[in-house]
């Protein structure tokens, strides 16, 4: 890697006048926004990482009572997948030059998200309606706290892809649109991957 | 005399990286409050932390009157000194240390030491200071809320710090430990968006030539610290969270079955361990995070200080980075009287032992850069050679507490309160000090005062030594840690109490020797000596900026193209015996400073 490499240098001895071309290459090629964006990721995965490693340490215990997974958990994974993929037909529009596809991919996208939350609020009020509060049971305190936090996540998201919604109908050109369609694509499919571990967690455990 | 002019031989390759697009501010708001510019948000973030830290040094002062002179006041009882401990060490570390260093020297710094106009995202850097202002405007409100800030210790350890009895978490006067954690909360998420500026304007907005490796190791430090920091602040984010749902809604995630007063509580089956996991994993690498940028500025203001370049300029990044991971993997060390399985307890102790080489490293190298170097005793010098010593003196103890076997008679006693006190208060503190009185004059325009900056550092130096080393004294006697007061405890000597009452002394001096200081920077502001240009005669880009203060933009018209590394001091032949990093040499300059190196 050009990061390993670089840190093998001698500045002490190349100070011959001559510079480098440029800094850092390998990752001066990555967008700013697509580096920031990877940070980002990073850090929501540490944050994922720990909730489910305490998960895994706190099911040992006995008084651990697993909760039933609501069948609309499944059609909500759904619009997960559906919203993933018409952003990534946004993206691929976006690429090919086709404003009006970009824009419904984008608007199809932030709709079936939003019909992911509402379908995860509907079983946040299926599941208290059964009598599975939070203070119950340290299980399905971590439902909950998991599916609100993911779900956050997605608003975020929502926002951004709010952001660059408006900035097209404003008249911004795709070319210039073309990176924030990507950067939205690249989060909501991390937001799927990072939904099926937690969804895998919650049904294997 | 070497020719060091510039040749039209000198490659300068075309701008690969474009110019980022500034923000220009359009009214007095956007330029001052709510700056996009990385330069005032280091100021803001600055103050905020320095104004906040006063607060922290004033609890510092009342625990000390207590201990110093105990029974004597009226105004402190049992649960103030809790409340003032948990506050004092909060502040100091989260809100005054990490802040300072990160959002303070961080903003200010990133930019013009890599030849940058400004941070990536200029937005997301004044938000992130807004949202730390609100954590601390949060932090400031639980002392106001009924029944003060919390009192658990900054460790917040379950589930003591949520229950009745605790300073905060009574019934109807809970509001202080729930303010603590929604204020740890958001100042997590502020850091992150301004940790996702510093990595990534390192990353992406070096100027031409500005290699990693010639990179000022400022930079170094604050770029690792940054990672560690990204990495780290999600494990107490997420024991904050959970923390916060286990006092509001009843949850147990950390609560185990407790019976009170007779009767069984409603929690059950919790897991306090797996919170002091959650917690020290961030805790240790928080010790780095205010280490490594430490590191980074000691080395700069060692080196141009003694006109020396750094001795082993690679090894010392290298040791940045391994610290930075190693940093990872001891935090259970912390955990020693917690219990554990004694393989666990043998793994964290040798990972504990290994970190301390590259440590050392750094220190043999610290010390072979002043090795027959021209040494100027300037403030910035005479700080950066108290940080060597205090840290040296703060690691060894750390050495000791880091072994299970000396950790745990010595864990509950001030001993390491000592040993904390002087490896992540002191030796951190000391080097913020030098590195204002260094980059004082490259922000205002002026110099600081030089007696009264002498006063400071002496009355500073002798006094933490005078403070800290009897605690150690007093740790090994055994006296504990977090007492509000001994009594009439028949293994304490006489002497301790007179030591502590000396100790409260020393303590209030040192702290009188801080507003001097607080009082030479706004004196100095408008009264200071006018700084020439690079008083220091510094080769990184910072002091080769359009001005002093740097004007918005940092650099002319065209950014500065780098051709060197920022240690070319002493250079035979050069002008004032060093040559800024941009500037461009003929091969006979090269050679002659090569021939110099070797």
């Amino acid at each position: 890697m050009n990061f390993f490499r670089e840190l093998m240098q001698k500045p002490w001895l190349d100070a011959g006048g001559e510079t480098d071309p440029a800094p850092g290459n390998d990752i001066a090629v990555v967008p700013k926004a697509t580096l920031g964006l990877r940070i980002i990721m990073l850090v929501a995965t540490v944050l994922f990482s720990l909730f489910i490693i305490s998960y895994s340490d706190r099911m040992v215990f006995s008084d651990w009572k697993a909760m039933p997974e609501p069948w609309l958990l499944w059609p909500n994974t759904l619009m997960l997948v559906f919203g993933s993929a018409a952003l990534h037909w946004a993206t691929v529009s976006a690429r090919r030059g086709r404003a009006d596809d970009a824009r419904i991919g984008l608007l199809t996208g932030g709709g079936f998200s939003l019909a992911f939350l509402f379908g995860q609020v509907l079983v946040w009020q299926e599941l208290i309606g059964l009598g599975y509060f939070a203070a119950s049971n340290a299980a399905n305190a971590f439902f909950y706290v998991l599916t609100a936090l993911h779900g956050l996540h997605v608003l975020g998201g929502l926002f951004a892809l709010g952001r660059a919604l408006v900035k097209m109908y404003r008249g911004t050109a795709l070319e210039d649109m073309r990176q924030s369609i990507d950067l939205c694509a690249i989060y909501w499919h991390f937001l799927f991957v990072v939904w099926l571990v937690l969804f895998g967690l919650l049904l294997f455990t | 005399m070497a020719d060091i002019t510039p040749t039209t031989t000198d490659q300068i390759p075309a701008a690969e990286v474009e110019d980022v697009e500034l923000y220009h501010a359009k009214s007095w708001w956007t330029k001052y409050v709510f700056s996009q510019d990385a330069k005032v948000i280091a100021i803001q973030y600055s103050s905020t932390a320095i104004a906040i830290g006063l607060v922290g040094l004033m609890m510092s002062w009342l625990m000390r009157l207590q201990l110093g002179f105990p029974e004597s006041f009226a105004f402190i009882d049992a649960t103030d000194y809790y409340q003032f401990i948990t506050m004092h060490g909060m502040i100091m570390v989260i809100y005054l240390l990490t802040a300072l260093f990160l959002g303070g020297f961080g903003n200010y710094l990133i930019p013009l030491m890599v030849g940058a106009r400004d941070m990536v995202f200029p937005y997301v850097n004044m938000l992130s200071f807004w949202v730390y202002l609100a954590a601390v405007g949060i932090l400031v409100a639980s002392m106001f809320v009924p029944g003060g800030p919390t009192g658990a210790g900054w460790t917040l350890y379950p589930p003591q710090a949520i229950l009745p009895g605790t300073p905060g978490a009574d019934p109807g006067a809970g509001g202080g430990i729930i303010l603590m954690l929604i204020s740890l909360a958001l100042f997590i998420i502020g850091f992150t968006m301004g940790g996702l500026n510093y990595v990534v304007t390192v990353l992406q907005a070096r100027t031409r030539g500005m290699t990693l490796m010639r990179l000022p190791l400022t930079i170094w430090g604050i770029f690792v610290a940054t990672i560690l920091a990204l990495l780290a602040f999600p494990a107490l984010f997420v024991g904050a969270v959970m923390m916060t749902l286990d006092r509001i809604l009843g949850t147990s995630f950390f609560m185990p079955t407790i019976i009170q007063a007779g009767e069984q509580l409603s929690y059950g089956g919790g897991s306090p361990i797996l919170f002091q996991h959650l917690f020290w994993f961030f805790g240790h690498p928080e010790v780095y995070i205010v280490a490594l940028p430490a590191f980074g500025i000691v080395s700069d203001l060692l080196s141009v200080h003694a006109r020396r370049h750094i001795f082993g300029y690679r090894m010392m990044v290298w040791a940045i980075v391994i610290i930075g991971a190693l940093s990872f993997i001891v935090w259970a060390h912390h955990m020693y009287v917690s219990g554990m399985n004694p393989w666990f307890g043998f793994f964290f102790a040798t990972t504990t032992l290994i970190i301390a080489v590259p440590t050392a490293l750094k220190v043999y190298n610290w010390t072979l850069t002043l090795w027959r170097a021209n040494i100027n005793l300037t403030l910035p010098m005479l700080f950066a050679l108290a940080f060597i010593v205090t840290f040296v003196n703060g690691g060894i103890t750390g050495l000791f507490l880091g072994n299970v076997v000396v950790d745990v008679p010595l864990s509950d006693t001030m001993f390491v309160v000592a040993h904390f006190h002087m490896v992540m208060g002191v030796a951190p503190i000391l080097v913020v000090f030098g590195a204002i009185y260094h980059w004082y004059p490259l922000m205002t325009g002026r110099m600081l005062d030089e007696t009264m900056g002498q006063i400071h550092f002496w009355i500073t130096f002798i006094g933490a030594y005078a403070i800290f080393l009897p605690i150690h004294y007093l740790g090994l006697l055994g006296v504990p840690r977090r007492y509000f007061e001994m009594g009439e405890t028949s293994f304490i000597p006489a002497s301790a109490h007179d030591l502590n009452a000396f100790i409260t002394v020393v303590a209030l001096l040192v702290g009188a020797a801080q507003m001097l200081f607080l009082f030479n920077i706004m004196w100095s502001m408008r009264h200071g000596k006018v700084a020439e240009k690079n008083p220091w005669k510094a080769a990184s880009l910072e002091w080769q900026a359009s001005g002093m203060p740097p004007g918005h933009g940092n650099f002319g018209a065209e950014l500065p193209v780098v051709y060197r590394w920022a240690y070319d001091y002493g250079v035979p032949g050069a002008p004032d015996d060093f040559i800024p990093q941009n500037t461009p040499s003929s091969g006979a300059a090269a050679s002659g400073q090569e021939a110099h190196q070797t």
